[in-house]
């Protein structure tokens, strides 16, 4: 810096100048600070060492997971191109939004006969072992996004047809009839290609760019199984 | 096992900046010399001495290193204690072997790296292997190139599954002992993994030049033709199409792959058991999946069994004394008998 102080007028003359010579002519303003802390960069996070978060309440723990998991709605929501599902992964969101479209999901099994809709360990089954599955692909692939990043995106891409759900639910209490149908069948292909797209924009990057095709199949699967869950359940 | 000891006398001749390899040596092990110098009176179990220090390191490597300095400057006086040094070091030994062999089986077996060849392909490869699982060659007289991969057929698995639980759900498929995806996904897997396994037994018979992997690669592609027909007849309620696309689509992909074969078998009563084989069960196994979970028009079925049962009714009332368990196959196999005589009836 002190030789950078010198103006580029000085390099004809021969004699060297001595050092910090052009310092007398620098000010300081006073709006850029100069003091701070040498610290080692040790992580990205704000948060401190664990222990010091044994201490404070239940409610504080809780309310800073919840807020965590619903920024990452979110993002799922309004997909934008953004690091933050895959840099502070959780697997809270994805864990809240299987439990609750299986619990949707699970029929009254009252009576014996007519037992084919899904039950609970199905849907959960299915959510986590196609995501497991998909994970796998997609680091075969040549992917370069870690086992955990990659499970917390997909099921928190589930959150668009969980809310698909959500609706059809209500729109089922209605008359049933095509009308019915058509409905439901639009909000849910709706949902299902705002899942697909909020997966890519998250998962595309960590692919090899020629073989983005190949990872995404197998999401488009995922997420049309669950669609087709979504689409044909009717509540007895 | 070569006895490595814990040189710790010999690094501490800088004491500062020394310490970071101090606590490497500890856990990678050191030169082969065990040092007479670092004598300790130690008593008590050795080896949770071991773990106990290798955990106080642990800790130590968060907080300033130079307490750690003293702390093992203080222990290593003298020559006494010869045989706890000693057996601590033994102690270290273990407690290092049985680490990195844990860690060599983990990563051996968890290690997904080993199927990563089998993924390494480009979309267009895919699309022009899908496309060429339909088209038989004629070519019979040198071996087929089968390409050895593993991502299209895991793929088409996949699909099949998907396509098999849109049919059982448009056929009101009631599956009593099971669930209707663990029904589906056995069923492909099972197809897929067993067909495979039994036909590449089948070549080792007939001295076929196949791999497993390439008869998993095969077979795989193979199930293309299945989706086509699937997909289609699912949707598409006639039966005339299906036995139409069961013969062109489903014939076409068996012959593909007995052609393959074919050429890669020598002899003619080997060519003709294994193709023979191959052949029957991929048709059949088509001819099963339309008909098992395929939605057959009400009144068809009355003329069987009455009018008021209500048609693909899974009870097992044909097969007495079955056990629970049993009664899922019993009652696919029932509807599938049952289908079947109706088809053959109503032509």
């Amino acid at each position: 810096m002190a030789e950078a102080a010198e103006s580029p007028g000085d390099r004809e003359t021969v004699s060297p100048r001595p050092l910090f010579a052009g310092l007398s002519d620098i000010s300081i303003s006073q709006d850029i600070p100069i003091e701070g802390e040498i610290t080692i960069p040790m992580r990205s996070r704000s948060r401190e060492f664990d222990s010091s978060t044994l201490n404070e309440s239940v409610r504080n723990t809780i309310m800073r997971d919840l807020k965590a998991v619903g920024k990452k709605f979110m993002y799922v929501l309004y997909p934008r191109k953004s690091n933050t599902l895959l840099r502070d992964w959780d697997l809270w969101g994805p864990l809240i939004l299987c439990v609750t479209l299986a619990l949707m999901l699970q029929r009254g099994s009252m009576d014996g006969e007519k037992d084919g809709g899904p039950q609970f360990a199905e849907v959960f089954v299915i959510v986590w072992f196609g995501a497991v599955t998909i994970t796998l692909n997609s680091k075969l692939l040549g992917g370069n996004i870690s086992f955990f990043q990659s499970l917390c995106v997909l099921g928190y891409c589930i959150l668009p047809l969980t809310l698909a759900m959500l609706i059809c639910r209500l729109v089922l209490l209605a008359e049933p009839g095509p009308v019915n149908f058509m409905v439901r069948l639009f909000v849910v292909i709706v949902m299902f290609a705002w899942s697909i797209a909020a997966s890519t924009a998250f998962l595309a990057d960590s692919q090899p760019p020629n073989r983005k095709a190949l990872a995404v199949y197998p999401v488009f699967l995922f997420y049309f199984v669950i669609s087709w869950m979504i689409l044909t359940f009717t509540p007895q | 096992m070569a006895t490595t000891a814990v040189p710790g006398g010999g690094t501490r001749s800088g004491a500062g900046p020394e310490w970071g390899g101090f606590e490497e040596n500890i856990q990678g092990g050191g030169s082969a010399v065990i040092d007479m110098e670092n004598m300790d009176d130690t008593s008590g179990s050795s080896f949770e001495d071991m773990g106990e220090l290798h955990q106080r390191l642990r800790e130590e490597e968060v907080d300033a290193d130079a307490a750690a300095a003293d702390e093992e400057d203080g222990e290593f006086l003298g020559m006494k204690g010869f045989k706890g040094q000693l057996s601590r070091q033994v102690a270290d030994q273990m407690w290092q072997a049985g680490k990195r062999q844990a860690s060599r089986a983990f990563s051996l077996y968890a290690n997904i790296d080993i199927l990563r060849p089998y993924f390494d392909v480009e979309p267009a490869q895919v699309r022009s292997r899908l496309l060429e699982s339909m088209i038989p060659i004629k070519m019979v007289n040198f071996p087929q190139k089968i390409a050895g991969e593993l991502y299209g057929p895991l793929m088409l698995v996949f699909t099949l599954v998907a396509i098999l639980l849109h049919g059982m759900k448009t056929s009101d498929t009631i599956i009593r002992e099971g669930t209707l995806m663990g029904t589906a996904i056995g069923t492909c897997f099972g197809y897929w993994l067993g067909v495979s396994s039994f036909i590449y037994f089948l070549a080792y018979l007939c001295n076929a030049q196949i791999t497993m992997l390439q008869m998993l690669a095969l077979l795989g592609y193979g199930l293309f033709g299945h989706c086509i027909v699937l997909f289609i007849t699912y949707n598409i309620h006639l039966h005339a199409l299906f036995y139409l696309f069961w013969l062109l689509v489903g014939g076409l992909s068996t012959l593909r792959m007995v052609a393959v074969l074919v050429s890669r078998t020598v002899g003619p009563t080997q060519r003709l058991l294994l193709c023979g084989t191959l052949a029957a069960l991929h048709m059949l196994f088509l001819l099963y999946l339309h008909f098992a979970y395929h939605k057959v028009v009400e009144g068809i079925l009355d003329t069987l069994e009455g009018p008021n049962i209500p048609p693909m009714q899974r009870v097992p009332r044909d097969i007495p004394g079955v056990l629970p368990a049993a009664r899922l196959p019993a009652t696919v196999l029932n509807a599938t008998a049952k289908a079947l005589v109706v088809s053959l009836q109503s032509h």
